[in-house]
C-alpha cells in the first residue's frame, strides 16, 4: 500500500474520524489500564 | 537396582510436586512477573508489526475503501472479549470445584480486562457501524449478545466487589460467571442464527478466509499484540490480587 503522503494517510480516504476515533480510543483504553494496574501494584506493595 | 529404584521413586515424587507447585500464590506470584514482562515486550513487538501491515501493507478495500482497517482492532477485541470470558468461566468452575484459591483469583483478575477488550469491540463496532451501516448502533443479535456480554463481566466485578468475604465474593462470582459463559456461543454463532446487519464470521476454522492474505496476516498479528497484552495484564493484576489477600 502505498499512500500519497501523510494528509492522505491521516484522512483515511475521507473516514478519519471512524478509523483514528476507533485506534484512538483503542490506544487510550489499555494505556488507562495500564496507569491503573501500575498504581494498584505500587499500593498493594506498599 | 534399588539404589536406582530409589532415585526413580524421588523422581516421581518430585512430578507429582511441581503439578501443584505453581498453584501455590507464593510460588505463582514470582513466575507471573516473568512471564508478564516477557508479554509486555511481545505486544508492543507485535503490535507494531501488526499495525505496519494494516496501514502500509494490506490493500485499500474494493468495497469499503480505507475505513475496514478499523478490523485490524475490532475482531482481535471482539475474539479477545469472548475467550476471556470462557478462561475466566473456567478459572471460576474450577476455584469453585476445588477451592483453589489461586484459580478463583485468575478469575477475578480477568474479568477488568475482559470487559476493557468488550468495551472495544463495540466501540470500534460503532465507529465502523456509523460509515458502513448508517448507524452507530442497531439492535442486532451480535450487538445486542456483546453488550451483554460487557453487561456480565461488570455484573461479575460488581458482585465480587459488593462482598466483603473474598472467599465468599469468589464463589457468588463464580456462579455468575459459570452462568453467563452460555452467552459466549450465542455471540458466536449469533450471525448465523439469526438474521443480523453484522456481517458472518470472514474467518473460520473449517473454510478458507475471505479476504486478501495481507489483511488476514494483519488481523492475526493484531491479535497475537492483543493475546500477549491479555496476558501480561491479567497476569499483573494477578499479582496484586496476590499481595492484597495473602
Amino acid at each position: 500500500m502505498s499512500w500519497g503522503g501523510w494528509s492522505e494517510f491521516w484522512a483515511m480516504g475521507g473516514k478519519g474520524f471512524y478509523v483514528w476515533g476507533s485506534y484512538f480510543v483503542t490506544l487510550a483504553g489499555l494505556a488507562l489500564e495500564i496507569v491503573l494496574l501500575r498504581r494498584r501494584s505500587r499500593e498493594a506493595k506498599a | 537396582m534399588g539404589h536406582c529404584g530409589g532415585i526413580a521413586d524421588i523422581d516421581g515424587m518430585s512430578t507429582a510436586i511441581r503439578w501443584f507447585w505453581f498453584a501455590s500464590p507464593q510460588t505463582f506470584f514470582p513466575l507471573a512477573g516473568r512471564i508478564a514482562a516477557v508479554c509486555w515486550g511481545l505486544a508492543a513487538a507485535l503490535a507494531a508489526v501488526g499495525l505496519y501491515i494494516g496501514f502500509f501493507v494490506a490493500p485499500t478495500d474494493a468495497q469499503q475503501g480505507e475505513v475496514y482497517r478499523i478490523i485490524f482492532i475490532h475482531v482481535p477485541a471482539a475474539w479477545m472479549s469472548m475467550f476471556l470470558y470462557l478462561v475466566m468461566a473456567f478459572w471460576a468452575a474450577i476455584g469453585l470445584a476445588f477451592n483453589t484459591r489461586l484459580s478463583a483469583m485468575m478469575a477475578s483478575a480477568i474479568a477488568p480486562t475482559g470487559a476493557l477488550f468488550t468495551f472495544l469491540a463495540l466501540w470500534t463496532g460503532a465507529l465502523w457501524g456509523r460509515p458502513t451501516w448508517g448507524a452507530y448502533w442497531v439492535w442486532d443479535a451480535r450487538l445486542t449478545s456483546e453488550l451483554i456480554l460487557l453487561f456480565l463481566y461488570l455484573g461479575f466485578m460488581a458482585l465480587q466487589a459488593s462482598i466483603d468475604d473474598p472467599r465468599r465474593a469468589d464463589r457468588a462470582g463464580a456462579v455468575l460467571a459459570i452462568v453467563g459463559a452460555v452467552n459466549v456461543p450465542i455471540i458466536y454463532y449469533s450471525v448465523q442464527w439469526w438474521n443480523t446487519l453484522h456481517q458472518g464470521a470472514s474467518v473460520s476454522l473449517t473454510r478458507a478466509p475471505s479476504m486478501a492474505s495481507t489483511m488476514l496476516t494483519g488481523m492475526l498479528v493484531m491479535s497475537l499484540a492483543f493475546w500477549a497484552y491479555a496476558i501480561a495484564a491479567v497476569l499483573m493484576r494477578v499479582r496484586c490480587i496476590i499481595r492484597e489477600r495473602e
